[in-house]
């Protein structure tokens, strides 16, 4: 597969770091990055200052850019605090400095033509696809939004997409919001309604591999971006693997950070993440792979 | 900051370490392959392989444990694509091989030492000898050189052999006499040493593969001492070091313990540029202490104290 390795390192100052909901929304001034997103890639931060001893960066989807204004481009992320390093950057604040690699990856395919779209997003899942919504509708596609979360306060971004889309469902695991169940509960008729023939989405491997196989059912296509444990980004560790068909019909442990994170969801093997299927290329025989 | 490691020369002493820079061409946007001291690429077997299941790493503190399997896409890709890939691009490639059998290691030097611009082959032996009820080829000093030997005959003579070896023994200098006995043209010192991490919420191991080898500044004292013993045992054998190696006083670290050139490995994975920046940090540390060049401070730290005229004009 082809890439293109336009990524910078900037030494990145933070403009704002706020909390929302119970996510947080963080801001770095990263003159460069912000010109070269597209929708679906993603940065890369080192976390814990100059002499941390947290050695692995932390990637994530890029929410917003700005590429001018009073400060320079402008990057925004918006992040769940899931242990040390993100407890860190959640104690960033305006003037502090943070190592910022991006943008990676490949963005989300667009169509060709004026078509109907469907946006899933899980929890904070939700903030890539706020860019997206952005090109599609200057492409002339209409823009109909899931949000799912477990609960009310983990939605993201629900205020922007009843501001932004033509439609916006919500779900939640707990009812608090919207209808009560998963995003799979709402997608069905909404693809009905729509008659979208691409389906977007981004959050957790449960939910991306419930919206792929909704979407085949319809006969649609599905575009996912995963989130898988990453520790460099930029396609040298080999850590963030996922068991990926190619076009050539073998099935291949791929980078999702390189690859991905934006797959086709009809080619990732959803099942069997985690592990490497029987008939992978390269795959080991019986004993396993030392 | 030229160097010579076993007759080759490097633009700089310090290098990338296998399987922390893939086959270079991903860390073009944040370094010039070119400018650094050589481009060590991923251990590569004969035939394509998946790795091992996720997850692949598990960051621990100073460091990481990784068990990513030898993914890769086979000598044939290698040699292919990746190989006269770099070689275009002006970088010293040197290229690891690892094998599961001593034929395995024969073939793969047979095909690399037929290839145009390999500056060095490095011979990762930390693996699994499935002839010998899978015990690590690079823990048993007689099996270590066997596969150096293999290799060697395989490979041009004016290509060195570096054996890669593991910390994971009980007299690292034994294993070093066997592999330099074997044929080896020089080590690179060290690989990552065996690992483990529970995870949390299971309470079971947290790799896919159990267990899973360490890396990072978390090493670097244990590999520190490695080279300090097989310098001190064998002063003549050129040693490259390796073992988190993050800054460029880190680097000054191995020179001074006998090793003539670094590895930046771990520290690539938090900052790619890593390679070229320790180098930069390398040149201002030696500045620092008037030396000319690398070379100067290789193995200075065996000399008796007082006698080395290399102290830093600034207090630390």
């Amino acid at each position: 597969m082809t890439v293109t390795y336009d990524p910078l390192q900037v030494s990145g100052r933070v403009l704002s770091n706020d909390r929302v909901g119970a996510y947080h929304h963080l801001t770095v001034v990263a003159p460069g990055i912000a010109e070269r997103t597209r929708p679906g890639t993603f940065v890369a931060m080192a976390v814990g200052g100059e002499h941390t001893g947290m050695l692995l960066r932390r990637s994530f989807s890029i929410y917003r850019t700005r590429s001018s204004g009073v400060y320079g481009g402008t990057v925004e992320v918006v992040f769940a605090v899931a242990g040390k390093g993100t407890e860190w950057l959640a104690g960033l604040r305006g003037g502090d400095i943070l190592d910022v690699i991006g943008p990676l990856g490949r963005p989300f395919t667009l169509p060709r033509q004026p078509v109907p779209c469907v946006l899933v997003g899980g929890g904070y899942g939700t903030a890539p696809l706020f860019g997206l919504a952005d090109r599609l509708r200057e492409r002339g596609c209409a823009v109909h939004m899931v949000l799912g979360a477990a609960t009310e306060t983990r939605l993201f971004g629900l205020l922007e997409a009843r501001r932004t889309s033509q439609s916006v469902e919500v779900s939640t695991d707990d009812g608090s919001l919207g209808v009560r169940g998963q995003v799979t509960t709402v997608l069905p008729a909404l693809l009905q309604r729509t008659g979208a023939p691409v389906v977007y989405a981004c959050g957790p491997m449960a939910m991306l591999r419930a919206v792929a196989a909704v979407a085949e059912e319809r006969g649609a296509r599905s575009q996912c971006a995963v989130e898988e444990a990453m520790a460099c980004g930029v396609g040298v560790c080999m850590t963030c693997v996922l068991p990926v068909r190619g076009d050539d019909g073998h099935v291949r442990m791929v980078r999702s950070c390189t690859d991905g994170p934006v797959f086709r969801g009809d080619r990732v093997l959803w099942d069997e993440v985690g592990t490497v299927p029987a008939g992978t290329v390269g795959a080991p025989g019986a004993g396993g792979q030392r | 900051m030229t160097v010579e490691v076993a007759g080759v020369r490097y633009p700089t002493p310090v290098m990338t370490a296998s399987g922390c820079a893939a086959a270079g061409r991903e860390l073009t946007p944040f370094l010039d392959l070119a400018a650094i001291g050589a481009v060590v690429t991923k251990s590569v077997m004969l035939d394509a392989r998946s790795g091992r299941a996720t997850p692949r790493m598990v960051e621990t503190p100073s460091g990481m444990l990784n068990s990513i399997g030898l993914q890769g896409p086979g000598i044939d890709t290698f040699l292919a694509d990746d190989l006269p890939w770099l070689v275009k691009q002006g970088a010293q490639p040197v290229v690891s091989i690892a094998g599961g059998s001593l034929g395995e290691y024969a073939e793969l030097a047979r095909r690399v030492g037929m290839a145009p611009g390999v500056a060095a082959v490095e011979v990762n032996i930390s693996c699994p000898n499935v002839e010998n009820r899978g015990l690590v080829f690079a823990c048993d000093p007689f099996q270590a050189a066997r596969v150096i030997s293999a290799t060697r005959r395989g490979i041009p003579k004016d290509i060195p052999v570096l054996a890669k070896l593991s910390p994971d023994v009980t007299d690292i200098v034994t294993v070093a006499e066997a592999v330099m006995e074997g044929g080896a043209s020089g080590l690179s010192m060290v690989n990552t040493t065996l690992g483990l991490a529970i995870d949390p919420v299971t309470l079971r191991p947290a790799l896919g593969g159990v267990t899973g080898g360490l890396s990072g500044p978390a090493i670097r004292p244990l590999a520190l001492r490695c080279v300090w013993q097989v310098y001190a045992a064998m002063p003549e054998v050129p040693i490259i070091g390796i073992g988190g190696i993050r800054t460029g006083f880190d680097a000054l670290e191995f020179l001074a313990a006998g090793a003539s050139a670094v590895q930046v490995g771990t520290s690539t994975f938090h900052d790619p540029s890593s390679p070229a920046r320790v180098a930069d940090e390398l040149r201002s540390e030696l500045a620092l202490r008037a030396a000319v060049s690398p070379r100067e401070v290789v193995g200075v730290a065996h000399r008796p104290a007082g006698t080395s005229a290399l102290r830093a004009e600034v207090s630390m």
